[in-house]
């Protein structure tokens, strides 16, 4: 019990801490009416706008007010097109999911089995023959990627469509570019942390009870070695989320990564905060429930942290 | 080594070394030492100026293709600037930066891990804060939008790429340091009258160097791909100047008619990250068999 309140009171401050660097780096940045008005406007309007947006405050009472607007879910409005920021990006949200979580599903699809493979027949021809794969699937950038998809595919054999996301031909490829360097690195993480678990004793002790082998690997081996794939997989959504922004970009997929790079493309202050502080709080909330379920499949965890934590 | 194996191995030293190196290990360090030589002297090697226009030889190909000449071996652009040139300066560029962001992220995460180790209490606490701060933040994105936002200069970039995985160095050095700490050599030399400061740096350091250096070597390709990403999305480094992922998302728009020009700068991209991951896995299993994964 106190342990989780730790978690979540440190989840807490990240998350002030992410708010507030937000805040700061945007808005010492420069005026957004100097970046949004044309030069040659008239003091009057400008000062307008000023005002209507809340600039002719001091800073801090600027940071005090976007804090009272933040925890009451108000994410300010789009000095583009004057909608609700959080509407413009939640609509987003359904694409960039259907993009994160294919990638996902295919990568633990491809990287769990054969990470198990490649342990269990260890220093044979199909362990190395993985493992360089594996090497040359983290190498390899997404976006390079992508382009060598839309070359072959798109271009010369002419069956894939190379942008839009109107039908589901338009998501293998952007799904492809996105999963395949994460099916990398789960085989890895797999296979190590199954070459740990098969030395150990207890796995011994299943064999001499009795157990197959096929018993040995599901029921003793596998759960075991899934604890720190599931804690890696909670670090892994920043980097998710960061390769969408370069897979949407190049197969135009409108999610929100194509929506950071327009709205960066045109100082849109208001949508980047948003994108920024709710990505933010995606991860730190990921975190904190990877932990909460770390320790809740491995109460070791739970009495390590508070034996250092006082 | 000691003086006498300098004295009788000398002439077979580096066979020596090549003969238990697994063939692809040698082939990654061997490229690499290519792409250092062209970091240091591409502007020298360099056929044109890299930024050098001449109109009338737009878009040539590279050499095996049809229509293409010696005089550009690599092709030209579509303002007929010489491939070959920009490829040299861009890889350059990108190395050259991907080098400094390395290891200023390294010297600022190791201190701030022997910041946190030595003094305990109150500043491991906000370190380790800090360091929960960093890898709960989207740097990808803070990268983009700070850089759209502050302008682009390479001042703000650099500092940028330090601040993308110090905390990984943070993190492994305060854990190395509190367990080298309790070890009998650091109490031996404290034992002795030693400073900390003294205890740290020449003793400490040089014995917890061996996981930091793979550390960096492991975090190169990413921060390579940090530079190149952030360039490809023409945010980073901006014309005049250039860098392969700038040749790259420049490329993107005539793979119709001049696939080369995105292919070319990726697949150097892509060879630069598979060579130091290859040497990454390599040193680590070198140094700690039981690190492997």
């Amino acid at each position: 019990m106190r342990w989780t309140a730790i978690k979540i009171a440190r989840a807490g401050i990240t998350m002030w801490l992410v708010v507030t660097f937000v805040f700061f780096v945007l808005r010492i940045s420069g005026d957004p009416t100097d970046m949004l008005l044309p030069d040659d406007i008239d003091q009057a309007t400008r000062d307008f706008y000023r005002r209507l947006w809340g600039l002719d405050q001091p800073l801090l009472t600027q940071y005090w007010s976007y804090l009272m607007a933040l925890v009451q879910g108000d994410f300010g409005i789009s000095f583009r097109n004057n909608l609700d920021a959080y509407d413009l990006v939640m609509e987003r949200v359904p694409k960039t999911l259907l993009l994160t979580g294919t990638a996902l599903i295919i990568s633990l699809a491809i990287g769990i089995p054969l990470g198990i493979l490649a342990a269990l027949y260890r220093d044979s021809w199909l362990d190395r023959g993985v493992m360089a794969v594996a090497v040359f699937g983290f190498s390899m950038p997404n976006f390079f990627l992508g382009i060598l998809l839309i070359l072959v595919f798109s271009l010369q054999l002419r069956v894939l469509p190379s942008s839009g996301s109107g039908t589901w031909a338009h998501l293998i490829m952007p799904a492809a570019t996105l999963g395949i360097s994460f099916a990398a690195q789960f085989a890895r993480y797999t296979r190590s942390s199954m070459i740990d678990v098969l030395s150990k004793p207890y796995m011994r002790t299943a064999r001499s009870k009795g157990a197959g082998p096929g018993r040995r690997v599901t029921l003793h081996a596998v759960p075991n070695a899934s604890v720190p794939i599931v804690t890696i997989l909670g670090f892994k959504i920043g980097e998710l989320i960061g390769g969408a922004v370069i897979t949407e970009t190049v197969f135009a997929w409108p999610g929100i990564g194509r929506l950071l790079t327009t709205a960066v493309g045109s100082r849109d202050l208001a949508v980047v905060q948003c994108i920024m502080i709710l990505l933010a709080l995606t991860m730190v909330t990921a975190n904190a429930i990877t932990d909460l379920i770390y320790g809740w499949i491995d109460p070791r965890v739970r009495v390590g942290a508070g034996a250092t934590q006082k | 080594m000691s003086s006498q194996d300098m004295i009788e191995g000398r002439r077979w030293a580096p066979v020596r070394l090549l003969a238990g190196t697994p063939f692809g290990v040698i082939l990654a360090a061997a490229f690499m030492a290519v792409m250092v030589f062209v970091m240091i002297f591409a502007k020298v090697l360099q056929p044109y100026a890299f930024d050098y226009i001449n109109l009338l030889a737009r878009l040539a190909p590279p050499v095996p293709l049809s229509g293409s000449t010696w005089a550009h071996p690599a092709g030209t652009d579509t303002l007929g600037r010489d491939l070959m040139s920009r490829l040299l300066v861009g890889t350059q560029t990108s190395m050259l930066l991907a080098l400094l962001g390395t290891c200023l992220g390294a010297v600022l995460g190791i201190a701030l891990g022997f910041l946190a180790a030595h003094k305990g209490r109150l500043w491991d606490e906000i370190i380790m804060g800090l360091v929960d701060f960093q890898a709960a933040m989207p740097w990808f994105i803070v990268a983009l939008a700070v850089l759209a936002f502050l302008g682009n200069s390479m001042v703000i970039f650099v500092a940028i790429m330090a601040l993308y995985g110090w905390e990984t160095y943070a993190r492994i050095t305060r854990g190395l340091v509190l367990s080298a700490r309790e070890q009998g050599y650091a109490a031996a030399v404290r034992g002795l009258g030693a400073r900390a400061r003294w205890v740290y740096l020449r003793h400490i350091l040089p014995n917890i160097a061996g996981p930091l250096l793979v550390q960096l070597t492991v975090n190169f390709p990413s921060t390579i791909l940090f530079e190149t990403s952030l360039s490809f999305l023409g945010l980073g480094i901006r014309p005049p100047m250039t860098s392969l992922g700038q040749m790259l998302g420049g490329g993107r728009d005539y793979l119709i008619n001049a696939w080369w020009l995105a292919v070319v700068p990726g697949l150097t991209i892509f060879l630069i990250t598979l060579s130091m991951s290859i040497l990454g896995d390599w040193m680590r299993s070198k140094l700690d068999p039981s690190l492997e994964d």
